[in-house]
């Protein structure tokens, strides 16, 4: 029998998950919603999903390469970021500014803070955000599903907001409205969160404490206005709020580890989401409302620690 | 009834390569290579020298503090060397080195009802037989059940949840030596002066749950609990927690509780102790992984060679990429096949190179499943940026010294974070602090 066999510490099993394949799931989860986006916007989804993807790719190698870091494409973060990114802009964008909100999404969303694991927000969301700051109205107008050319149609939200018009609830389930391109099917993002939740990749807190928060505070308001707010059906379903619960309050770089925390960030978001919805200028409120709570993740991480086994009840 | 405790995980349990195969005697090996410091506390002092005879049983090494266990002869032969020797947790240590003559004579001392021995001469009993816990700690067992004053133990439970993958050496004795495990349950039971004891059994082995409910049936104060599934089940504390729904707290030992806990094979020692007058010259062993041709339990001599071992296994099928003694979740991975079994030896696991993959360390994701399934609670993300940083006084927030060292935190890591590994260093980092 030969000897020099490998010395590490316990354990010496693992469980097979890693970076990568969480990474993979992720991907997975968002097949469904890619395909109602493609169904509902054709070639102008591919593209832009496509542009996205790729510029994600191309700044992280570069950005690593710069650095003289290790290529890290492998574990699949650049791809699920440009995906996620693709999937949170209106689908008539110019592709050159889709692209632009990609090489920021990865280089100041993630890379400059040290890369995967070091950054404090989500880095799809700011690339929206840098965007949404440059070019508002880019970032306003929306196409209507079904056309290839641009005529344009306002979002749920922004027909209920500005127009006081409401949206059929069984459209916005299925998806054939006006929207982000991967917002409108909230059929689609349940079927990946729950393929996620299932896997125990992501923890159903989040998206659990933030639509039902969305949907409390919905019906408060709704009950207070009927005819300025709507039902609050229409506030889980319209808008990027069940993309945003499953998809990016779940991403675990810059959500809390603690149990508790997760519930705060999740409810957080809630409150922050009705709150921009009822008092900002915007119709949306998912982008800034996971930002704002992304930054408060390290005190909520601090203050939330759980109690050790054996001080939770004594003899 | 039982309770389930939080987090834990659910490994592949690979038990199906042992548990249906009876316990064997292991061949008498030619020469045992026996360490005067197998246990938690002193070494033995060496009480033989080079040239002496020997019989199975002969005491080599006296327990020299109150902390300590003395070592028996496992061979009859002659005693060649007393020197440093390779020791599957030392490295190397003094060990006793015995050549065997083939004859196998005992010497034991005198036995004794276990009826009716009183307490007394049951605890000289185990320090005589140097008995120590066989789970896997190797605790003195004569110091564990001398209760200090004013403490009272109102339950006794007894650990058969061997939650490790691929170990059944328990199981076996559970199934196989079932009216002298319950002897030793008894004998300790009466010693504490527990009003209650428990058999703690994962469900899963349901063989053992039957014979041990099955002698146990006309004990009204000695109940058998079938445990869910979970690593690490076995943890003292997470045995406590379910069947009595008391937890141990930080730091505290469960005396402070009110009850003990005991391994099976402990219990089949003590009554062997008690009842036959042998001492703890042999232990059973399960030897196994995948790619050993035929893997079973062994009941083998203190001081074998594992290679030994794996060899009257069948040897292996193909190289082995790491030997493990213990179980894959808290054993040690071994350098050397030389190293012999000690009384802390539950298994010798070989692994293929296929099996173990070896990967690089990838930045922590912040994904939180180590939180999810640590069992005490804690915060493996927090207190490995903690260690690696050197904030050793921030570390003191985050109970470290109550990290079990159980891997789960380790096992589901998908950034492959050698956490385990981190938090041992940390815990002797903070030692060293606290003592200087
Ligand atoms: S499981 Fe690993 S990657 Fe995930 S938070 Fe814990 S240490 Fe970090
Ligand atoms: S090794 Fe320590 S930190 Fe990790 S899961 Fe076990 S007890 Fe928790």
């Amino acid at each position: 029998m030969k000897e020099g066999f490998i010395i590490t510490a316990s354990p010496h099993i693992r469980s097979g998950v890693d970076v990568g394949s969480m990474m993979r799931a992720v991907i997975y989860a968002l097949i469904p919603v890619v395909a109602v986006s493609i169904y509902l916007f054709r070639i102008k989804a591919v593209i832009l999903i496509a542009v996205c993807i790729v510029t994600a790719l191309l700044t992280e190698v570069i950005f690593q390469k710069i650095r003289h870091k290790k290529i890290t494409l492998s574990d699949g973060s650049a791809l699920v970021t440009g995906l996620l990114f693709a999937l949170i802009l209106p689908p008539g964008i110019p592709l050159g500014t889709a692209a632009l909100g990609a090489v920021i999404a990865i280089a100041l969303g993630k890379q400059i803070f040290g890369g995967l694991g070091y950054n404090i927000f989500n880095p799809a969301l700011v690339g929206r955000a840098f965007l949404m700051a440059s070019f508002p109205v880019l970032l306003t107008t929306w196409v209507k599903p079904f056309s290839l050319d641009a005529v344009t149609k306002a979002t749920p939200l922004g027909l209920m907001k500005f127009q006081g018009a409401a949206t059929p609830l069984l459209n916005l389930f299925l998806g054939q409205t006006a929207g982000s391109l991967g917002e409108t099917s909230a059929v689609a993002i349940l079927l990946g969160g729950a393929f996620l939740i299932w896997k125990g990749y992501i923890d159903w807190r989040i998206p659990a404490g933030y639509t039902f928060t969305v949907f409390l505070l919905g019906e408060f308001i709704h009950l207070i206005n009927p005819v300025k707010f709507p039902s609050p059906f229409f506030q889980v379903l319209a808008g990027g709020l069940l993309l945003g619960a499953f998809f990016m309050a779940t991403d675990p770089v810059t959500t809390p580890v603690t149990i508790k925390g997760r519930w705060i960030f999740g409810i957080g978001s809630g409150v922050l989401l009705i709150g921009i919805r009822i008092w900002g200028g915007l119709p949306e409120g998912v982008m800034y409302s996971i930002l704002l709570m992304n930054m408060t993740v390290p005190l909520i991480n601090r203050y939330t620690r759980p109690k050790p086994f054996g001080t939770r009840r004594g003899r | 009834m039982a309770q389930v405790f939080n987090g834990g995980i659910h490994p592949r349990y690979f038990r199906e390569l042992t548990r249906d195969k009876p316990l064997r005697e292991a061949k008498l090996p030619g020469e045992v290579v026996i360490p005067l410091s197998q246990h938690i506390g002193a070494p033995a002092e060496p009480v033989v020298k080079p040239g002496d005879m020997v019989k199975v049983g002969t005491l080599i090494g006296r327990s020299s503090k109150f902390i300590s266990a003395s070592v028996h002869s496992s061979l009859s032969g002659r005693v060649t060397a007393v020197e440093s020797r390779p020791h599957p947790v030392l490295g190397n240590a003094l060990a006793v080195v015995i050549e065997g003559d083939g004859k196998d004579e005992h010497e034991l001392f005198s036995s004794q009802d276990p009826e009716n021995v009183s307490p007394e001469e049951v605890k000289k009993l185990i320090l005589q037989a140097g008995i120590v816990g066989l789970g896997g700690a190797a605790f003195p067992a004569h110091v564990k059940l001398t209760l200090p004053e004013g403490k009272k133990v109102d339950t006794f439970i007894l650990n058969g949840a061997e939650c490790e993958p691929y170990l059944t050496g328990d199981y076996r004795i559970m199934v196989e030596r079932t009216d002298d495990v319950v002897g030793g349950l008894k004998i300790i039971k009466r010693i504490l002066k527990a009003e209650k004891a428990y058999v703690g059994i994962e469900e899963d082995k349901a063989e053992a749950v039957k014979s041990m409910s099955e002698a146990l049936k006309n004990e009204k104060s000695i109940e058998v609990i079938p445990l869910k599934v979970k690593y690490p089940q076995g943890g003292e504390k997470q045995l406590i927690k379910t069947i009595l729904n008391r937890e141990v707290p930080g730091g505290s030992l469960p005396l402070d509780v009110g009850c003990m806990v005991s391994n099976v094979g402990t219990a089949l020692s003590v009554y062997e102790a008690v009842s036959f007058g042998k001492p703890l010259y042999r232990r059973v062993v399960t030897v196994t992984g995948a790619i050993v041709k035929n893997p079973v339990n062994l009941l083998a001599r203190i001081g074998t060679r594992i290679g030994d071992l794996i060899e009257e296994c069948g040897g292996l099928s193909e190289n082995a990429g790491k030997v493990i003694t213990g179980g894959p979740m808290m054993g040690l991975a071994q350098y050397s096949l030389d190293v012999p079994v000690i009384k802390g030896t539950t298994g010798i696991l070989c692994l293929g190179e296929k099996e173990i993959s070896f990967h690089e360390e990838l930045p922590c994701i912040r994904c939180a499943r180590c939180v999810d399934v640590c069992p005490m609670g804690l915060l493996p993300t927090e207190m490995r940026k903690k260690v690696k940083a050197g904030h050793w006084e921030e570390l003191k927030d985050y109970s470290l010294s109550d990290c079990l060292e159980c891997g789960c935190c380790q096992y589901v890591c998908p950034a492959y974070i050698p956490l385990v590994h981190l938090f041992k260093l940390g815990k002797s980092e903070l030692q060293r602090i606290r003592q200087s």
